[in-house]
């Protein structure tokens, strides 16, 4: 027997659409009611046979392919469009990325060469023989680099002026040979270092990274020759110096 | 809204969209002009379309739509019966009994053949639901009509397939009987 008053909800509870009290009623009324869920199983079976049944048609890979493309085919038009700006700008990034790269290369290499000479000239400064040849007479100097160096350079005259020559040496930079003066100003002693343009390689001194160092630096080129002056004398004494230098050329 | 989107909203639909327009059309070829037509609509107007809101539902009521205004929809829909929508209670089938049914061997070949028997607003009504499995809600919304129809129409589309498969299953037997030789 079944009862009339559950028929009409039985569908409802097998698909799962019945409230929460109403299913738990019904449902603590199957296990008693042998008639219902005779009744409820009949159904059970029916709704598994239409679900097997009604998944019949298949549909072939190339129909798939065909509406694949028509819903993709606009897309990749207005992809191109779309993307453009995306694109650009990624390009603009891209670049700006690698010009940073190399400006910073270029700036780390110059912070580098900053620090070398700031190193050679503390260690000169520190040492118990500062210099090689001791003279303050440019006429002497200027010679001892004779065979030690693949360049010469000329010394100016500094008897009029506030700077002394305490005497010179051999220095290396990139593994090529220089020449370093040690001048004094008051209680200031200044190194001057001369090397080769290409002794440098990508090495460059540039006045804004001067600062890196605590020291004052000047640099210049002059007939192939890259000049370099470091010092704890103010900016003043190390532009005359750079001068009288200059000037001898 | 972006195309990519839609491609990954619709297209996991489409096997079972296929399936469904067969079950409407019964002509494969017929099944792929409606199904081409849904992706077309519905890729123009998935900018209407509410981010968040069911999809599935929205997508096979465009295909029902299409349905309804081809020329085999217009032909289908006016062989259902006036009576489909009538408020009258479903009664309990009595004399059914679990044995009775032809239905718990689950044989699958008479439910294919009831099935196609069905007017399409009953046979798209269990094919969502039982197929499909959509809600109650899901269904409403594809079919665009009330929940107590879906409801009412459901359990009317059950019967109608119980008494299709029945009927089957009677004519079989009375063959099986007439076709035995008698000793």
């Amino acid at each position: 027997m079944i009862c009339e008053t559950w028929t009409e909800k039985l569908d409802a509870y097998l698909d799962g659409e019945l409230p929460p009290g109403e299913e738990r009623t019904l449902g603590e009324h199957l296990r008693t009611c042998s008639g219902c869920a005779a009744e409820s199983l009949s159904r059970v079976q029916q709704k598994r046979a239409i679900h097997a049944a009604g998944q019949r048609f298949t549909p072939s890979p190339a129909f798939r392919a065909r509406i694949q493309e028509s819903i993709t085919a606009p897309r990749r038009s207005r992809w191109n469009w779309f993307w453009l700006p995306v694109l650009a700008t990624a390009m603009i990034l891209v670049v700006a990325g690698v010009l940073s790269l190399v400006v910073n290369n270029s700036r780390r290499g110059e912070t580098q060469l900053m620090s070398e000479l700031a190193d050679m000239h503390v260690a000169t400064l520190a040492s118990s023989n500062p210099v090689d040849v001791v003279s303050t007479d440019r006429h002497t100097v200027k010679p001892w680099f004779a065979g030690k160096i693949p360049f010469t350079f000329n010394l100016p005259e500094l008897q009029d002026s506030a700077f002394v020559l305490v005497g010179a040496k051999v220095s290396y930079l990139n593994q090529s040979p220089g020449a370093e003066l040690l001048f004094r100003t008051r209680q200031h002693q200044i190194s001057a270092f001369i090397f080769q343009e290409r002794a440098l390689g990508s090495m460059r001194a540039d006045d804004a990274v001067q600062g890196a160092v605590s020291f004052t630096v000047r640099s210049w080129s002059q007939n192939g020759l890259r000049y370099f002056v470091i010092g704890d004398a103010s900016a003043q004494d190390l532009d005359k110096l750079r001068e009288l230098l200059k000037a001898a050329g | 809204m972006p195309l990519g989107a839609f491609e990954r909203l619709a297209m996991p639909h489409f096997e079972r969209l296929y399936n469904f327009a067969c079950w409407l059309t019964h002509d494969r070829d017929e099944a792929e002009d409606l199904v081409q037509e849904t992706y077309v609509k519905a890729l123009k107007g998935f900018s209407s379309f509410q981010p968040g809101t069911n999809f599935r539902a929205w997508i096979y009521k465009i295909l029902r739509n299409s349905f309804l205004t081809s020329r085999t929809g217009l032909k289908g829909t006016t062989t259902v019966p006036l009576d489909l929508e009538a408020d009258e209670p479903i009664l309990p089938r009595a004399a059914d009994t679990p044995e009775s049914i032809l239905l718990q061997r689950s044989d699958w070949q008479l439910v294919e053949q009831a099935l196609e028997q069905l007017p399409v607003a009953y046979r798209e009504v269990l094919l969502l639901c039982e197929v499909e499995e959509m809600s109650y809600q899901e269904i409403s919304a594809a079919l665009s009509i009330p929940m107590g129809t879906v409801m009412s129409r459901l359990s009317r589309a059950r019967q109608a397939l119980r008494a299709e498969v029945q009927t089957t299953k009677s004519a079989k037997a009375q063959e099986m009987q007439g076709s035995e030789p008698r000793g």
